[in-house]
């Protein structure tokens, strides 16, 4: 069993060669393809990539809610020394909840509507613990004040309709945290929320995850959340991860073209805005019909680097680039750097 | 294109000035608005018979975009700057306030306390004139093309109302602007669920080109499509606005796009434009609490540069029932650091001229300074707690 980068303490997640097929009247939607990656305690890592290339997949495979009979997966998630995979329903719910929990994009379609949001988040309590009711609720107002719900003790009381976006996810924070777990999966937290909002839930996020020692995946397809939270990022495409990197490596030093492109194609506030920005050509890849060699070769500007046309036809590998840097493309390691070094001195150029 | 009215017919002196838009005049002006209104009414009490209260989406509003400018307009979620849009376009009718686009006055309705006078509405003679002259782009490229027609028919429908081409010249027509959006011309039979989100967007653009308006409102154009597409999408739209000469109302919540996209920038908190100025200066020297707030706040994709924000208390009020004298003094940084003057909760602001062509509606804009700054951020900390 290899694993990557270990550090001294065995990490908290560990997910090795994970896949996560779907079988559909069009064909097998391949959504999660041989997926491997590690998180320690504490950290944060970032899973970034647009929609269909297989983040949110991840995290529910982790959270054990795929449905074994709906899909075809294989792999091993090992989480503080158990592996996920294979676990007996009920073991998974005791799990879920108590060592590992989530909190998804819409709070409003992952809270009951019908229950008011206190009694929401003592049946989270009910679920995993012995405790009478009057302490239960004690516990969640507690909970509510901390996430800084205002005048907690009458909002605990409230239905998810009454609440804003804001507080809503504050109440689904609150839910997830509530039997401090030691894994906390983030999908998309603020994608639907205001910035200035967004400042706030980060914030908040980022202090519990200190306060009560929770590792974090946060799952986003925003660059800037993730330069400003993570400590380490995967970078996923059409199912597989392209590149893992620490963040300030992923910003500075990345390697893998998708990467450059997506760096590159991004609005900044802090460049030259007469610059003009570099898209990505074409669409990400149908899961169905993924190309067979690089994923990303279809829509790569540097295929023709190449020789023998090894980007469209052979499945390049995730491969060491540096002790902690892993990147899956042909070119090589020389190559690729003096790539986005160049580019990255042209976008640098603009910066004000 | 259709005739361009002489500039000089603009009445420099209209009877709803609101202040604020001084200097706005200007003879290459292309779409001025004054004084805009737009309440939703609440309706309640037995059967919905009576009225009581009203959403304030958009409340007294005033600018004016040049020809061939960019203005971009931003703000959070229930600001009303897609209420605005929807109301510069007359596809919502406004509660007051006037809009004049090319000359033509779209309508100019009498605000509440203004002396009595027949409100104006332009003829649907000259609607249907104004309306080849100005299209719109929408956020959602899924819900905003008929799924039944294909895109020859989508493309081709607008010319084909208004005369400007018949069924014989309308194919050529459409594979002109498909190119043009950078689509593949032979897909001309194809369905919009043939196409991805950026294509179906492309799609939407041609729509609205088809037509040559010289007047493009984009609400939200990029916001529905994956990161990668968006800038594909931006670049299009740059390009197209320095090909055709197009002017541009560019609505959106991304400080980065809009700055990307936009020659100035208005800034949108509860139906007001609290501050608007060219885009250098706003993103470099915003003169509005509020805006200084939003622009702290957005995460830089630089993992050396982790900035400290402004984290503002609480959220955004109801807009239904908005708080007195200035409506971001309930957020306020500012307020806070010069000891909670009074006149903020009883005086409402109107957006003035600061110099160097920047508007802001702060009665104490001159007091924003980087030391002012820097002491919101220090006293943010990264702790939320409850608002007082």
């Amino acid at each position: 069993m290899t694993s990557p980068a270990r550090a001294v303490e065995p990490p908290l997640l560990s997910v090795k060669n994970l896949s996560v097929a779907f079988p559909t009247e069009d064909g097998l939607v391949q959504a999660v393809d041989d997926v491997s990656f590690s998180v320690e305690k504490g950290k944060t890592l970032a899973i970034v990539g647009e929609s269909g290339s297989g983040k949110s997949v991840t995290a529910q495979a982790i959270m054990g809610l795929i449905d074994r009979k709906a899909a075809r997966m294989t792999g091993e998630i090992w989480l503080d020394g158990q592996e996920l995979i294979g676990l007996p329903a009920d073991e998974m719910q005791a799990l879920r909840g108590s060592q590992v929990a989530m909190i998804f994009q819409d709070p409003m379609s992952s809270l009951h509507p019908f229950y008011r949001v206190g009694a929401q988040i003592t049946e989270a309590i009910f679920a995993h613990r012995s405790v009478g009711a009057k302490a239960a609720r004690a516990e969640a107002l507690e909970m509510l004040q901390r996430v800084g719900i205002p005048a907690a003790e009458r909002r605990i009381d409230d239905y998810p309709h009454q609440l804003s976006g804001g507080m809503r996810q504050r109440v689904m924070i609150a839910m997830a945290l509530i039997n401090k777990p030691a894994l906390l999966i983030a999908d998309e937290p603020t994608t639907a929320l205001d910035v200035t909002v967004q400042a706030q839930i980060l914030g908040l996020i980022g202090s519990l995850q200190s306060e009560f020692q929770i590792t974090v995946i946060m799952i986003t397809h925003d660059l800037g959340i993730v330069a400003d939270v993570a400590d380490d990022v995967a970078v996923m495409y059409g199912g597989r991860i392209v590149e893992v990197a620490p963040t300030s490596v992923l910003y500075h030093q990345p390697e893998m073209p998708y990467t450059l492109g997506l760096l590159s194609s991004v609005p900044r506030m802090d460049r030259d805005v007469s610059m003009r920005l570099e898209p990505i050509p074409g669409n990400p890849p149908s899961p169905i019909r993924l190309p067979p060699g690089c994923v990303f070769a279809p829509r790569c500007k540097y295929v023709d680097r190449v020789p023998g046309g090894a980007c469209a036809s052979a499945r390049p590998e995730l491969l060491h680039a540096a002790p902690d840097h892993l990147v899956r493309c042909h070119l090589p390691s020389e190559e690729r750097q003096q790539i986005a070094q160049d580019l990255l001195r042209v976008l640098a150029g603009g910066a004000a | 294109m259709t005739e361009t009215r002489a500039p000089n017919t603009l009445t420099p002196s209209s009877p709803a000035v609101a202040p604020g838009v001084a200097g706005a005049v200007a003879p290459d002006t292309l779409l001025r608005v004054d004084n805009l209104v737009k309440h939703f009414e609440i309706r309640g009490g037995l059967l919905g018979m009576s009225r009581v209260g009203a959403v304030k989406a958009v409340d007294g509003v005033s600018f004016s975009v040049r020809r061939g400018e960019a203005l971009g307009l931003v703000g959070e979620s229930g600001c009303g700057k897609t209420t605005l849009g929807k109301v510069i376009l007359r596809l919502l009718p406004a509660t007051s306030g006037r809009v004049e686009m090319d000359g033509q006055v779209l309508f100019d309705i009498p605000a509440r306390g203004e002396p009595r006078r027949r409100p104006v509405y332009a003829s649907n003679e000259a609607m249907k004139k104004v309306r080849q002259n100005m299209q719109v782009v929408f956020q959602d490229p899924y819900a905003s093309l008929n799924p039944r027609m294909s895109v020859g028919e989508l493309v081709g429908e607008g010319p084909l109302v208004h005369g400007m081409t018949d069924k014989k010249e309308r194919e050529a027509l459409v594979r002109d602007m498909l190119g043009r959006v950078g689509l593949n011309q032979s897909h001309i039979h194809r369905y919009p669920h043939e196409f991805s989100g950026g294509q179906r967007q492309r799609i939407g653009i041609a729509r609205a080109l088809a037509l040559h308006p010289a007047f493009i409102v984009c609400d939200e154009p990029v916001s529905a499509l994956d990161v990668s597409i968006q800038s594909q999408v931006l670049n299009l739209l740059n390009d197209l606005q320095a090909e055709l000469g197009l002017t541009y109302l560019f609505i959106a919540h991304n400080l980065a796009v809009v700055e990307h996209i936009s020659d100035r920038v208005g800034v949108m908190y509860l139906g007001k434009l609290v501050e608007m100025a060219n885009v250098d200066d706003i993103y470099a020297n915003p003169r509005h609490p509020y805006t200084v707030a939003l622009l702290s706040a957005v995460p830089e994709p630089d993992p050396h540069r982790r900035k400290k924000r402004i984290i503002l208390k609480g959220d955004i009020p109801s807009p239904a029932n908005p708080p007195s004298g200035c409506r971001f003094h309930t957020r306020c940084w500012l307020r806070e650091q010069l000891g909670r003057p009074e006149r903020c909760t009883t005086e409402e602001p109107v957006l003035r001229a600061l110099g160097s062509g920047q508007e802001s509606a702060c009665h104490f804009a001159e007091e924003i300074s980087p030391e002012a700054v820097a002491s919101a951020v220090a006293s943010s900390g990264p702790t939320v707690t409850a608002e007082p």
